[in-house]
């Protein structure tokens, strides 16, 4: 007889987790999933590219309710889980229907966090978190003239930033940090993401202070600086970040800080109970990345299954893609005196990379404009490999470590030292060969006396 | 296409007929001549890039006084003045030449006839005194003439060639590739090396003695005594026709060729091979006569040819290779301070006679003049007023060049004429006169075999720019010598040179062009090679000395008891002893070599040869720069480790001036010590010592451009882009941006770097236009970029700068090791490994390397066995 294995949240960690649980036990649990968006999982990382309209939300979509069903899970899509009673070990939903179960998992994600501004309730002040955040976003470019400001200088908020300013909507960012990417990118880096976002028509303001969003007959009229500056708009997104959604756990009792304090196997401080994703606190990280997070989904689908699996929080390096930005970023690139680092910058092809050395290793690594070596320097991170070897061409990428560096010896002579070379001269064995004879001469003016 | 001029090489002394012909587009196109005697068509690579060295680039085009542009009449007036002034207020001594075996026949003819004949003074010398000086008083000694016996068809008709002292393949390369083919169809014939390096030469040697520096009078001593011992004197001949030969073979056999450091062995397969091949040729070249005792060592070479009679005979004999293309012209003219002219002998009243009675000059000095340390010692003193350098770069080779150059800079009165504005030397003169140089000049050569062949003109001398006879005769003429000096052409001076010698050889000389006298304008312009004596009678001589007829006052040959002196002990404070010499593709100062980007990329650089263990315990890696040093002065060099060298002795190039690096004057250290006799400087035997240079960090330039960077050390070099420069310094810049926009001079470049602070690792690359038109690399280690892509990028919109090198799917061809095809060692590498290459031949096939000039072919077949050697392994 299986097990009711309940599931709050059907978002891309919840996907993930099921596809290994299906797979390595499929018999052992009777699955509800409960979502309180109306729909299945999609690749919320593709959303920006909805945005753009590269992609349609089809094409986004990763597992669909009959994908779940046919796995024998039951979705309950649109409805929310308001309560958890672990005593009784049942969840109340929306609708009052009150389920019981004999593993709970929570992933309820994150929310975006909304900077209680004055007039941050208005009509026209969104997120940017899900599909229906993106749809207004959408329906903004259709109107003429349209105006928005993002406030957020991170990812999100640029990814926001972008997919508006492709559908013709004239934005401004708003960044409280003097560089954008502040987390990601050190101020070199952010600088030349600033130059590449304002050459696409993105006017991005960093320092700046938001006082207070402005609004007419309740709907967003514009965002107001400290300075006094007054960017007028018809939109503004909030995209300063994410907080672990915890209110139900918090409700429960179960052990909490920033998230839901899981273990190593995923286990809440309720045995029952397990969570995942953006929601959870691990060794006091916390997550917002997918690959972390996946890993997860592993680890959480082997203990539901009764396999050992511990949760490591390896050195987190993705390759973020802000539209047409090309941006890298791993490990720990903050400078302090036993750090040194190596830096290439070339302006002219917007080229900017750094990589922090300590102690005969890579610690950290940023780069822009050219990601193509990042997986590589991401390996040399997590493999804390010495390149002491490498550390004159290190920085160029695997293409140039695969021999030895040329011989300085040969800077001066031709010959390798301990090779002999002889004097000259055979006789002149081709006629065509005198060609290679003739020499540039005269160069500044012909005089040839013949 | 425009006409074709046959000419003669204007590098070594193996003087090889070189075609020229003139493009339509001003290039010019050059190959060997192969009717030319000395060469048969062959050229080596610095001939060959002769096309790539005519460019007015660092021409000096007009006559300055105080390095200020001046007319001829106002720049030659000066120097009549002060010649004159001189003479007149201190003396006809007080007026000195230092003249140059690149002068022309008839340039040299005229500078001697008017310091001699006119201002009265023998005070004229010549760079021929360091380089030819020992075997000029040799030959002398033994035959009573400066006389070459042989030519140069003995060395392929010899069975034994020893060469002595002389890295050939590098030095005269035309001559050993006539003995390497001569051996490749006629196997039987040996080649002994004897020289302390293992030079590029022992690649034909059948045996090499690398022995102990400056002992090679104990060589040949017992050589000579084991030939005694075995028989092997030619009684008859000694009887007749060789005096001294008792005395000589004393000394021989008293001699302990121990000092030599050579084992039992070595040394008895060199004497049995001597003994066992009558026709055997000795070639000595500067590592017998530049030396302390070069002449001496000279005579204990001789004395073994006279005393088996081996000399003057078909592949038989004593033979001097000289190291400049007109040596042996300026011994005939007598432009040296202890002769006179056509061989004739200063001391000799009755020559000195005839010679002021040929020329009907109003002088005549008594006396030698001073040989060139005792010149410059002189200048230094103040004794010497006013001196003409022509044609030839003192403050560079001369040894201790530091005190030569402080001399020339107090001399009173300095008159420098050159092709070149900016050599070390002409820096330091009063007024400098621009001459004429190869393939602008008309006049004759003669080369080591006594082969007198033309230059001849095939360009407009550029600028104002004058032939040195014209600018002499100029000078002559201001000071009121208008009858000796009124020739309108090269071939007039020759005439008269010509006549004199039949007067000389009147006189018992050997030197005798008397049939040459009468030539006409038309016949000079067509002469072709002819080799002395060319006599009236019509008398002519291929060999010397076989009839047993010496010049001697006795008729007979002299030998001359010569000990081996005591080797010098190391001393602590200058342990190593430093070895000098030339290397493969650049000629002297590099005047006219260092432009051409072939020539550069053999040796780009001024190194030390150092033995691996002397290294180590210096702390030395390869690539290092290491401070060689001695109370006279101090050079900064690569280190070169190669077990090529002894231990305790380091080599080092002679080519490098203050125009291409910060401290590579090798003369710097050179002690102005000299030999006895023939006043020759001991230049391989320098005491130094060694120790790490240790920057904080290294460096390299590559740029489109010439830079003056301000670095500690730096040495540059012409590529084919520009320039490449290393450069090495003790103090960190603050910001490794502005010191290359300095260093390129380009304040509004763009730039792209790689900087990696901790390590001094910084790379940086200027671009305008999108051309890359320099890069900076540096390092805490010598910097290993590779040259050949980092220049090749100069100039061009192509991608990788910073990188410094190809990335691994775009394969570095490596150093350059054919020039003529310009292929690289990774590429020949490459092509042995995945083609399975067994040959040289093979891979010309393959690659075309070594298919032109063949001078890369040794280098091809060490790629080989390398390439062998590790498969032989794996």
């Amino acid at each position: 007889m299986p097990q009711k294995l309940i599931i709050i949240g059907a978002g891309m960690a919840t996907g993930r987790a099921l596809e290994h649980l299906f797979e390595i036990a499929p018999e052992a649990y009777q699955v509800t999933l409960f979502n309180a968006e109306p729909r299945g999982t999609y690749n919320r990382i593709m959303l920006s590219l909805v945005l753009t309209g590269d992609k349609s939300f089809d094409d986004i979509l990763t597992h669909t309710d009959e994908w779940y069903e046919e796995k024998g899970g039951v979705c309950r899509f649109g409805e929310e889980i308001i309560n958890i009673d672990r005593s009784s070990k049942t969840v109340t939903s929306d609708t009052g229907d009150v389920v019981n179960y004999d593993k709970l998992i929570i992933a309820t994600g994150s929310n975006p966090f909304i900077i209680p501004l004055p007039g941050h309730d208005l009509e026209g002040v969104i997120a940017y978190r899900d599909l229906d955040d993106t749809n207004t976003m959408i329906a903004l470019g259709s109107k003429t003239k349209a105006k928005a400001v993002v406030i957020g200088g991170g990812l999100l908020g640029l990814e926001a930033a972008a997919g508006l300013a492709m559908r013709g909507v004239s934005v401004t960012v708003v960044h409280i940090m003097s560089h954008l990417m502040e987390r990601q990118l050190d101020e070199a880096a952010g600088s030349l993401l600033s130059k590449e976002l304002t050459n696409k028509g993105i006017t991005v303001k960093c320092a700046a202070n938001s006082k207070e969003i402005l609004g007419k007959h309740g709907r967003v009229k514009a965002l107001l600086l400290d300075d006094g500056t007054e960017l007028p708009c018809d939109l503004l997104v909030m995209a300063v970040g994410i907080r672990p959604s915890v209110a139900l756990a918090v409700e429960a009792e179960l052990a909490t800080g920033r998230g839901i304090l899981v273990d190593d196997h995923m286990v809440t401080s309720d045995a029952s109970i397990l969570a995942l994703g953006e929601c959870v606190e691990h060794n006091g990280d916390v997550f917002g990345l997918v690959a972390p997070i996946f890993e997860q989904a592993q680890v959480l689908a082997k203990t539901l299954a009764g396999q050992e699996a511990r949760f490591v929080n390896t050195e987190v390096a993705t390759k973020l893609k802000v539209t047409g930005c090309d941006l890298f970023s791993a490990g720990d690139f903050s400078s302090n005196d036993d750090r040194e680092d190596i830096i290439y910058h070339d302006p002219a092809l917007g080229v900017y990379k750094r990589l922090v050395i300590e102690n005969k290793r890579i610690v950290g690594a940023v780069m822009y404009g050219d990601t193509q070596d990042g997986t590589w320097f991401h390996r040399l991170i997590t493999g804390r490999d010495d390149i002491s070897a490498m550390r004159e061409t290190l920085i160029f990428g695997p293409a140039y470590q695969a021999d030895a560096p040329p011989d300085p010896m040969l800077a001066v002579t031709a010959s390798p030292a301990n090779a002999e070379i002889c004097g000259c001269s055979g006789p002149t064995e081709s006629p065509d060969m005198n060609a290679k004879h003739v020499n540039e001469s005269n160069a500044l003016h012909d005089r040839t006396a013949a | 296409m425009s006409k074709t001029i046959s000419t003669t090489c204007p590098y070594c002394g193996t003087g090889c007929g070189v075609l020229v012909t003139p493009q339509v587009n001003g290039e010019v196109k050059v190959e060997g001549d192969r009717k030319h005697p000395a060469n048969f068509g062959r050229l080596c690579s610095k001939g060959s890039a002769l096309g790539e060295t005519t460019n007015l680039e660092g021409r000096l085009l007009t006559p300055q006084i105080g390095h200020i542009p001046a007319t001829w009449d106002n720049a030659l007036d000066l120097v009549a003045e002060k010649f004159r002034a001189a003479v007149a207020e201190y003396g006809t001594d007080s007026v000195a030449f230092y003249v140059s075996g690149q002068l022309l026949t008839e340039d040299y003819y005229v500078a001697n006839k008017l310091i001699k004949g006119y201002l009265g003074t023998a005070n004229i010398d010549t760079n021929s005194r360091l380089c030819m000086a020992s075997t000029v008083a040799g030959h002398k000694r033994a035959f009573g003439t400066d006389t070459v016996p042989g030519n140069y068809d003995d060395l392929e008709q010899a069975d034994l060639v020893v060469l002595t002292g002389s890295n050939l393949a590098w030095c005269h390369p035309v001559l050993y590739q006539r003995i390497a083919a001569a051996k490749a169809t006629r196997p039987s014939m040996k080649v002994v090396v004897v020289d302390p390096r293992r030079t590029a030469t022992c690649d034909i040697a059948d045996l090499h003695l690398p022995l102990r520096p400056g002992t090679d009078i104990a060589l040949f001593n017992h050589l000579l005594a084991q030939a005694h011992e075995h028989g092997a004197v030619d009684s008859l001949f000694v009887r007749e026709h060789v005096s001294g030969f008792d005395a000589a073979l004393d000394t021989a056999s008293s001699t302990d060729v121990a000092v030599t450091g050579l084992s039992d062995e070595e040394t008895r397969a060199f004497v049995s091979l001597w003994l066992a091949s009558e026709k055997v040729v000795t070639v000595f070249s500067q590592g017998v006569n530049q030396s302390d005792h070069g002449t001496d060592k000279v005579n204990s070479i001789i004395n073994c040819h006279l005393a088996t009679g081996r000399i003057g005979k078909p592949g038989m004999g004593p033979f001097s290779v000289t190291g400049q293309p007109n040596a042996m012209g300026g011994r005939e003219v007598g432009g040296l301070a202890n002769m006179l002219a056509s061989h004739l002998d200063i001391e000799n009243e009755g020559h000195r006679d005839l010679v002021q009675g040929f020329w009907q000059s109003p002088t005549i000095p008594k006396n030698a003049g001073l040989k060139a340390v005792d010149l410059f010692q002189a200048v230094n003193e103040g004794k010497i007023k006013a001196l003409w350098v022509m044609c030839t770069n003192p403050a560079v080779s001369m040894p201790d060049a530091a005190f030569v150059r402080k001399a020339i800079s107090n001399c009173d009165f300095v008159v420098v004429s050159d092709m070149f504005a900016s050599t070390d030397t002409a820096k330091l003169a009063d007024v400098v006169l621009p001459a004429t140089g190869w393939g602008e000049k008309t006049g004759t050569v003669t080369n080591s075999d006594r082969t007198i062949s033309r230059q001849r003109a095939f360009l407009t001398p550029p600028g104002e720019a004058r032939h040195d006879w014209q600018i002499i005769c100029d000078v002559a003429k201001r000071l009121g010598f208008e009858n000796g000096f009124d020739f309108d052409s090269p071939a007039q001076i020759f005439r008269e040179h010509a006549a004199l010698s039949g007067l000389a050889s009147d006189q018992g000389k050997d030197f005798d062009i008397s049939g040459l006298a009468g030539v006409s304008d038309e016949d000079y312009e067509s002469f072709t090679p002819t080799r002395w004596p060319v006599s009236a009678n019509g008398r002519t001589k291929d060999r010397f000395f076989a009839d047993g007829e010496f010049f001697t006052s006795s008729g007979r040959a002299n030998m001359l008891s010569v000990s081996q002196p005591e080797t010098t002990i190391h001393e602590t404070n200058t342990p190593f002893r430093l070895n000098t010499g030339r290397v493969r593709d650049q000629w002297h100062t590099m005047s006219r070599t260092a432009k051409s980007a072939r020539l550069n990329q053999h040796y780009g650089e001024p190194f030390l040869e150092i033995h691996p263990e002397d290294a180590m315990s210096l702390g030395l890696r390869p690539a290092d720069l290491a401070v060689v040093e001695n109370t006279f002065g101090r050079n900064v060099l690569r280190v070169l480790v190669t077990d090529r060298v002894l231990v305790g002795d380091v080599f080092a190039p002679i080519h490098w001036t203050a125009q291409h690096a910060s401290n590579a004057r090798i003369s710097d250290v050179v002690a102005p010590a000299t030999d006895p006799v023939s006043g020759q400087p001991d230049s391989k035997a320098a005491k130094v010592a060694i120790r790490p240079f240790a920057p904080k960090w290294y460096g390299l330039l590559v740029s489109h451009k010439e830079l003056s960077p301000s670095t500690s050390y730096w040495a540059k070099s012409q590529t084919t882009t520009g320039w490449q420069i290393e450069i090495a310094h003790d103090t960190v810049p603050k910001c490794w941006e502005t010191f290359a926009r300095d260093a390129f001079d380009a304040p509004d470049a763009d730039v792209s770097s790689v900087l990696d602070a901790a390590k001094n690792h910084a790379r940086v690359a200027l671009h305008t236009g999108g051309q890359l038109i320099g890069a900076l690399y540096t390092s805490d280690r010598p910097v290993s970029v590779s040259r050949e892509f980092t220049t090749s990028l100069i100039g061009t919109n192509r991608p990788g700068a910073l990188h410094g090198r190809p990335s691994v799917d775009q394969p570095d061809p490596g150093p350059t090791v054919c020039a003529c095809f310009n292929i690289g060692a990774n590429t020949i590498l490459d092509a042995i490994r995945t083609q399975d290459l067994l040959s040289v031949q093979a891979i010309g096939k393959a690659l075309s390397a070594g298919t032109n000039c063949g001078s890369c072919k040794p280098e091809l077949a060490a790629l080989l066995n390398g390439a062998r050697g590790r498969a032989a392994a794996e």
